[in-house]
């Protein structure tokens, strides 16, 4: 079973051995004779990046998409450094990601060596685990103990830091197994006397509603199937925050929209009065929460986590059930089942009749235009254009962002890829890219603010070099959209720095690539543009000019409650306390 | 440009409003946290702590067991009941960690904490430190014309007791080693 191998060699045939076909990175001194290997095998693609920092949200994207983790390769110092923001980004959206990273030769460790970095210091805060590996014979384990903690439990990001000396040395290497007992072991089924307790909560619920999460996705396909079931067996209405977005489709009867600040009004109003709350795979997150003492301040609680430090993180719940969604899920329908299929039907149906009310105040509509381009307007045409297509979507961070969670509607799970937790520009195009060399004939779009676009556009000669055909469909208001916004809310509209001066010519931009680059301003193009976009069998930069001033609502200030919503420009007269305007 | 019919001016912004009033007591707590004895570990509990703004009022680290490569972590640390369960459930998720054990309401424990106290001074005060020293039974480990060390072992309020009643007669440094604790009775 064992083999001698250099460390190099090790690092290749454990990645084979974990099933992965795609790599990440960008080289360098520090992890040559890693790509020594890499260059002679064929099995794995390594996808050659221009920022390392693109690097690790295409592995991202990726993961995001696949379920698979998603494999970074890149060099010491500088290269590391690179890294930090993606693995930051995968921490704190609970993405699974393993990071390789080339370290000086063991010998030269703390002698301020050329690209030396404590790299394993740097990112102990924003991985989920790493390891410095100071021998060969060491580094199979980590290995496999790396692709492990990285997917199992709540997944996240880990690292190993790889001196030179280790790759160049011989040690012998031992194939993963399934008998390999780990020492991290995270608990997967829930208690079944706390199950029954919720079965029981939801017999009798008169409003209750499904607060479901990112840790839905996290579980896997199994999961969102079990979860349709839940909720067509109880009929009871379901929201989503921003990461569980497709868990349940957007288009089913029982679906609110998302949720929290920028959420539709139905499923805020119904997560205030509601009198059972069902949080599965979720964080309670303060987009979310709002005002901590008034949210939601008359249901009991129930949150369905496998992590043990998101129960009571933030809110303290009555109903705690440490484990799986898909464990869990499985075990409550089981017993729900078996205790007769019962639900207080008759005032749930009164609860329907309350949240079709809330539905009636249609929170989504904006004041349409002849003349300018509505961001909003862009992406109906843009759900319309691309629903019946085998589509996935990126985003950046900011307006744009909200409207894409808002407006496109999801029908599966991983069909959605964006940065929730850390909000990072410049996460979407190279997410993009990861998402298309995992789905090469599926259609990507990146949906993209101008300035974060800006952020990592260097990628753009990784999607003309691999033949990615990613559409960057950029709602370009020439602003700093969603800072600009709170400025107008909270700072008397001093616009400072929130506006995109000197933007490149985006035609010509993608054409400097050799990409196609599309213009358009009229709304009555837009259709005829998209498609355009749609068809074209390659990389496209779409410049779409929006209104520039639009702002985003619904809205619910910083430090306020969820019926204290703003609904559109004439509610926010002095809506935002000065109290609100402390907190991001 | 102003549709939004928003006061244009400056605001005084305090954040003091926001914070959650946890009206919960702060309470003290002593955490034993069985480890993997392996490069960073102890970075990584501490950085726990100062990652997340918790308390440390006292650390004391070592390897328990040698084969197995074991490493005993005693902190104790304060804050309201919600934040000691934050503490536990998050150094639980560090990989590394075996078991987490929170000895203050684990049942009844012992908490034993050695210190050295250095006391220069003479005549009377002399007499009436080493006199004291006697009744708390802390030992002269060294001694010169002008000084004693006492080496005292206890729990931490009696160290604290004896070093409160050493100020006064010359104590000029001190060195303390943290707590260390274990449950009373036959169980691990
Ligand atoms: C500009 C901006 C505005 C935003 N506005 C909003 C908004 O209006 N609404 C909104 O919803 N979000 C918004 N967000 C996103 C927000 O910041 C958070 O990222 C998001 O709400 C967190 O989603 P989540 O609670 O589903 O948690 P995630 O971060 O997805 O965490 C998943 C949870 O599930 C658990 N978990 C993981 N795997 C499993 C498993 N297998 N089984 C059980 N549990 C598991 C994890 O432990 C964790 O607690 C915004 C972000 C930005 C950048
Ligand atoms: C790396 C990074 N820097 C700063 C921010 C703060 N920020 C949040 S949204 C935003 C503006 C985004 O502008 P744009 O990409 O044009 O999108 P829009 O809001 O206009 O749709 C900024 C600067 C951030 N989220 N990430």
């Amino acid at each position: 079973m064992a083999r001698q191998m250099t460390g190099a060699r090790m690092v290749v045939q454990a990645l084979k051995d974990h099933g992965v076909d795609t790599v990440f990175g960008y080289p360098g001194g520090a992890v040559l004779p890693i790509y020594d290997e890499i260059f002679q095998q064929n099995d794995i693609q390594h996808i050659l990046v221009r920022h390392e920092q693109g690097a690790v949200h295409a592995a991202e994207g990726y993961a995001r998409s696949t379920g698979k983790p998603g494999v970074v390769l890149v060099t010491s110092g500088p290269g590391a450094t690179n890294a930090v923001t993606g693995l930051a980004d995968a921490l704190l959206d609970s993405i699974p990601i393993v990071v390789l990273t080339g370290q000086v030769p063991t010998f030269m460790i703390g002698s301020d060596a050329f690209q030396e970095a404590d790299t394993v210091g740097i990112t102990r805060p924003c991985t989920k685990h790493n390891w410095l590996v100071k021998d060969t014979d060491a580094l199979p384990a980590t290995l496999h103990e790396a692709f492990h903690v990285a997917t199992s439990g709540r997944p996240g990001p880990v690292l190993i830091d790889i001196p030179k000396d280790v790759q160049f040395a011989n040690g012998s290497y031992t194939p993963p197994t399934k008998a390999t007992q780990h020492r991290y072991q995270p608990q997967v089924k829930g208690d079944m006397e706390t199950i029954k307790e919720l079965v029981e909560a939801m017999e009798t619920a008169k409003k209750p509603i499904f607060y479901t999460g990112g840790g839905v996705i996290n579980s896997g396909p199994a999961a969102s199937q079990l979860l349709r079931e839940l909720v067509e067996a109880t009929g009871f209405p379901i929201t989503s925050t921003l990461m569980g977005l497709g868990a349940y489709p957007g288009s089913g009867d029982k679906w609110l929209g998302m949720l929290g600040m920028h959420g539709l009004y139905e499923a805020n109003m119904a997560m205030h009065g509601c009198d059972l709350m069902i949080n599965i795979g979720a964080r309670f997150d303060d987009r979310i929460t709002g005002r901590i003492d008034a949210f939601s301040p008359n249901s009991r609680k129930a949150h369905i986590d496998i992590d043990p430090s998101s129960i009571n993180k933030v809110i303290h719940v009555d109903i705690p059930i440490v484990g799986d969604v898909a464990h869990v899920l499985e075990d409550m329908l089981k017993v729900w089942k078996a205790r007769g299929r019962k639900t207080n039907s008759e005032a749930v149906a009164k609860w329907w009749k309350q949240i079709e009310e809330w539905r009636a105040v249609n929170c989504l509509t904006y004041k349409g235009s002849d003349s300018v381009i509505k961001p909003q307007y862009a992406l109906q045409r843009l759900q319309a254009l691309t629903k019946d297509h085998d589509r996935y979507i990126t985003t950046e961070v900011g307006q744009h962002q909200m409207w894409a969670a808002q407006y496109l509607h999801f029908e599966d799970p991983n069909r959605w890829m964006t940065s929730g937790g850390l909000g990072t520009m410049g996460y979407g195009f190279p997410a993009s890219i990861g998402v298309q060399m995992a789905h090469r004939d599926a259609l990507v779009i990146n949906v993209a603010g101008e300035a974060s676009w800006l952020m990592n556009m260097q990628e753009m000669g990784t999607a003309m070099q691999f033949n990615l055909p990613v559409k960057q469909f950029i709602l370009n208001n020439e602003r700093l959209g969603m800072v600009r916004q709170w400025q107008q809310l909270l700072h008397g509209e001093r616009y400072s720095q929130s506006w995109s001066e000197a933007l490149p010519d985006f035609v010509k931009l993608a054409e400097a690539f050799g990409a196609k680059g599309i213009i358009c301003k009229d709304p009555a193009d837009l259709d005829d543009a998209i498609m355009e976009m749609i068809n074209y069998d390659g990389p496209v930069i779409f410049d779409c000019l929006v209104e520039k001033h639009e702002n985003c609502f619904p809205m619910i200030p910083s430090g306020e409650p969820h019926n204290k919503m703003l609904l559109g420009d004439a509610s926010t007269k002095d809506a935002i306390k000065e109290g609100g305007a402390v907190l991001v | 440009m102003n549709a939004l019919h928003i006061k244009k001016g400056s605001n005084k912004h305090s954040a003091y409003n926001l914070r959650p009033n946890f009206s919960d007591q702060v309470e003290t707590h002593t955490l034993a946290v069985l480890v993997d004895n392996e490069a960073g570990v102890l970075a990584r509990v501490i950085g726990l702590f100062s990652g997340r703004g918790y308390n440390i009022e006292s650390l004391t680290v070592a390897e328990v067991d040698h084969l197995g490569h074991l490493s005993r972590i005693t902190i104790v640390t304060r804050g309201t009941p919600q934040v000691i369960e934050q503490i536990k459930a998050q150094l639980g998720r560090i990989v590394p960690v075996h078991q987490v054990h929170d000895l203050t309401v684990e049942g009844p424990s012992v908490e034993r904490e050695l210190a050295l106290l250095k006391v220069a001074s003479g005549g009377d005060k002399r007499v009436e430190a080493l006199r004291l020293a006697d009744i708390f039974r802390a030992n002269v480990v060294d001694s010169t014309l002008d000084s004693f060390v006492f080496e005292i072992t206890g729990a931490p309020d009696k160290i604290d007791a004896f070093a409160d009643l050493m100020r006064p007669l010359g104590l000029i440094e001190m060195a303390r080693t943290g707590v260390a604790a274990l449950s009373r009775g036959a169980e691990a």
